[in-house]
């Protein structure tokens, strides 16, 4: 059936078609609508969910259900996105799964709640403090914000970390006529099969793709932000610390492979776009006007997740570009992680957009 | 308080209480001699005990200070939460698993400061959940600074000249803001510390239990309130039962101790949600 849906409206079905099944959020524009159609739908769902004070308690009340075995959820924009990070930090060092969902506007500050922005692509990368290994997907339609919210449900679900929906503004208000499909594939942990005395909850086998236990089911589990040992009590030896770090470095690196999603069109060409979001939409109409005005192609590379980001696979992919450009709308935050994937003689053009406008075509085919 | 049922004594009793807590992993703790929050672990312990709570429907719920350490010498579901946010971290807990007994424990710097708002509107919501805030009137853990309890002109490493500011009392924010059930009690009292654990764990909905508590490393020294003896003797002087006052809120120079609040329950955030889904989906069907 082709149903008239908003971006944020996508994600919210995609969570519960995803088995979130507890938000915790705070009003915030522009992603309030995720929160309104969940506090309408999850309770019909079988689900929970919570208006909290603030972004700080939303993330921390869904690292409490998470803890206690559901799959939960929590939308916000930028300025909430900056109070999630102590709990997205909580999220990664205890090991919490749990889907973030940023509908990027204007920063800093307060900055232009009701306009679009890119501007949170780096924050999402290092927003907390400490090396940490993060997911960011990125989605630049309708139905893409329903897909990727029930991949980041399962990717956090394998990698036990938390997974970052990076909307914007666009991509949240923006209506597209879609066709949702009948069956997702979801991922649920697996119960532990050891009796509670053997269980380790931060076990090397338990660090992804997991057989965890939760609160509530006899195993007596100690969580902590602090830097722990295999049994989850708190340590500072060395030894222990390193680790526990490699550990979750460990969860990206072991994975990389068949987390990377990106989608690529005529890479052969000279000049390749290298996009993500809503500019990706510009950057694909840019293309498509500018090859029919000049009958020259040009290649394009959308990334459909960020972070990781797959830097192996671009080296591969950018190897017979000349000149690569990189539209975003912010000040160019991922150019810089663009240029280490071509040679230094192949010219990598950022062209910016941050008055809180869109990006328009014409803009991209400028520097083309 | 001579109808307090005192568990302590026997051999059987020290068993189980030995039985509640992590032993071998975990003991010896990490508070200082003549800490307070030992004594407070225990006495809440024994209530536990004397309740008969099944401890794999146990939730024990901290934020980051000395008091929220408790949570790691416990034998049941435990979590250490961020600085602050034990309660929003037990709302989460106590909403998806409604079953679970979720207690939390926390310092006057976690849950009255950095944590305060967290408190009022837990308190607000009527999350049912049991607090125990451990007040030593310090941030013990970074070295005695002053905290929201800390009285007016007193001396810390971060108020060397006195502190400017005022202090609040954690009881009379808890029952402003809407919690079922207040009480207070000390380190010194044990036995009354016990039955205030007991009757606030009893009560369905937001309950809180106030335990002053002694820091002689830090606050007893820049007091010169003198060893933990010393201090809980002050603690005792300072005490008096609520039932000897004309109007326990208006009292400042004393420690009230006894039950300051115990009113009419009313359902709690868990029980209302739950008939918000039933109707939800009463209605998905219609």
């Amino acid at each position: 059936m082709t149903r008239l849906l908003s971006g944020n409206e996508a994600c919210a079905i995609g969570a519960i078609r995803g088995g979130v099944r507890f938000f915790a959020g705070y009003p915030i524009t522009p992603s309030t609508e995720i929160a309104e159609y969940l506090a309408r739908e999850l309770p019909r769902a079988g689900g929970t969910f919570v208006q909290m004070e603030d972004e700080i308690a939303s993330i921390c009340c869904m690292n409490g259900a998470t803890a206690a075995g559901v799959k939960a959820m929590t939308a916000t924009s930028g300025p909430g996105f900056s109070l999630m990070q102590e709990g997205i930090g909580y999220s990664i060092m205890a090991e919490l799964p749990c889907v973030v969902v940023n509908v990027m506007r204007g920063g800093p500050a307060t900055g232009t709640p009701t306009r679009t922005s890119q501007g949170d692509v780096l924050q999402a990368r290092h927003g907390t403090h400490g090396d940490h290994p993060i997911v960011a997907v990125c989605p630049w339609s309708v139905r893409e914000c329903f897909d990727l919210t029930i991949e980041a449900v399962n990717f956090s679900e394998r990698l036990r970390i938390p997974v970052i929906v990076l909307m914007d503004e666009i991509v949240g208000h923006m209506r597209e006529a879609v066709d949702l499909p009948e069956q997702v594939s979801i991922w649920t942990p697996s119960r532990p099969k050891v009796p509670p005395t053997e269980y380790y909850h931060y076990d090397d086998a338990n660090n992804y793709d997991a057989r965890i236990a939760s609160f509530g089911e006899g195993y007596r589990i100690h969580l902590t932000g602090l830097t722990h040992r295999k049994d989850g009590f708190p340590t500072d030896e060395p030894e222990i610390i390193k680790w526990n770090m490699d550990r979750l470095r460990r969860k990206i690196d072991d994975n990389r492979s068949w987390l990377w999603d990106l989608d690529y069109e005529d890479l052969g060409a000279e000049t390749v776009l290298v996009c993500y979001g809503s500019a990706a939409r510009s950057a694909m109409e840019a293309k498509r006007q500018y090859e029919e005005q000049t009958g020259r192609r040009v290649g394009i590379l959308r990334l459909r997740m960020i972070w990781p980001f797959p830097m192996e696979r671009m080296i591969a992919l950018l190897r017979s570009a000349r000149r690569v450009v990189v539209p975003e709308m912010n000040q160019g935050q991922l150019r810089r992680t663009v240029e280490r994937c071509v040679s230094r003689d192949v010219p990598v053009v950022s062209v910016q957009r941050y008055d809180g406008e869109m990006l328009t075509p014409e803009e991209v085919i400028e520097v083309l | 308080m001579a109808d307090t049922k005192i568990v302590t004594g026997g051999p059987e009793c020290v068993d189980q209480v030995l039985d509640f807590f992590r032993v071998d992993e975990r003991l010896p703790h990490i508070l200082c001699p003549g800490c307070g929050i030992g004594t407070a672990m225990n006495a809440v312990v024994r209530a536990f005990i004397e309740m008969g709570l099944n401890r794999d429907e146990l939730c024990v719920v901290s934020g980051i200070g000395c008091s929220s350490r408790i949570s790691g010498y416990l034998d049941c579901d435990t979590f250490h939460t961020l600085h602050g946010r034990a309660l929003p971290a037990a709302t989460g807990v106590k909403l998806a698993r409604p079953n679970m007994k979720v207690v939390v424990f926390g310092g006057d710097g976690d849950m009255l400061a950095i944590g305060g708002n967290h408190y009022i509107h837990s308190a607000r919501r009527n999350v049912d959940v049991t607090v125990f805030v451990l007040n030593n009137f310090t941030y013990g853990m970074t070295g005695g600074q002053y905290s929201p309890t800390t009285p007016t002109h007193e001396k810390a490493p971060t108020a060397p000249f006195g502190n400017v500011e005022r202090d609040f009392d954690p009881c009379f924010v808890a029952r402003a803001t809407g919690a079922m059930f207040v009480a207070r009690s000390t380190t010194f009292h044990v036995a009354h510390l016990q039955k205030m654990a007991r009757l606030a764990l009893s009560k369905c909905g937001f309950s809180v239990v106030e335990v002053i508590s002694q820091c002689p490393t830090l606050y007893g020294r820049h007091q010169g309130l003198g060893d933990a003896t010393k201090m809980l003797q002050w603690i005792k002087e300072r005490s008096v039962d609520a039932s000897k006052v004309a109007n326990p809120w208006e009292v400042t120079d004393k420690f009230v101790i006894g039950v300051l609040h115990d009113r009419e329950e009313v359902p709690p955030m868990s029980q209302l949600y739950a008939d918000v889904r039933r109707s939800a989906q009463g209605r998905a069907g219609e």
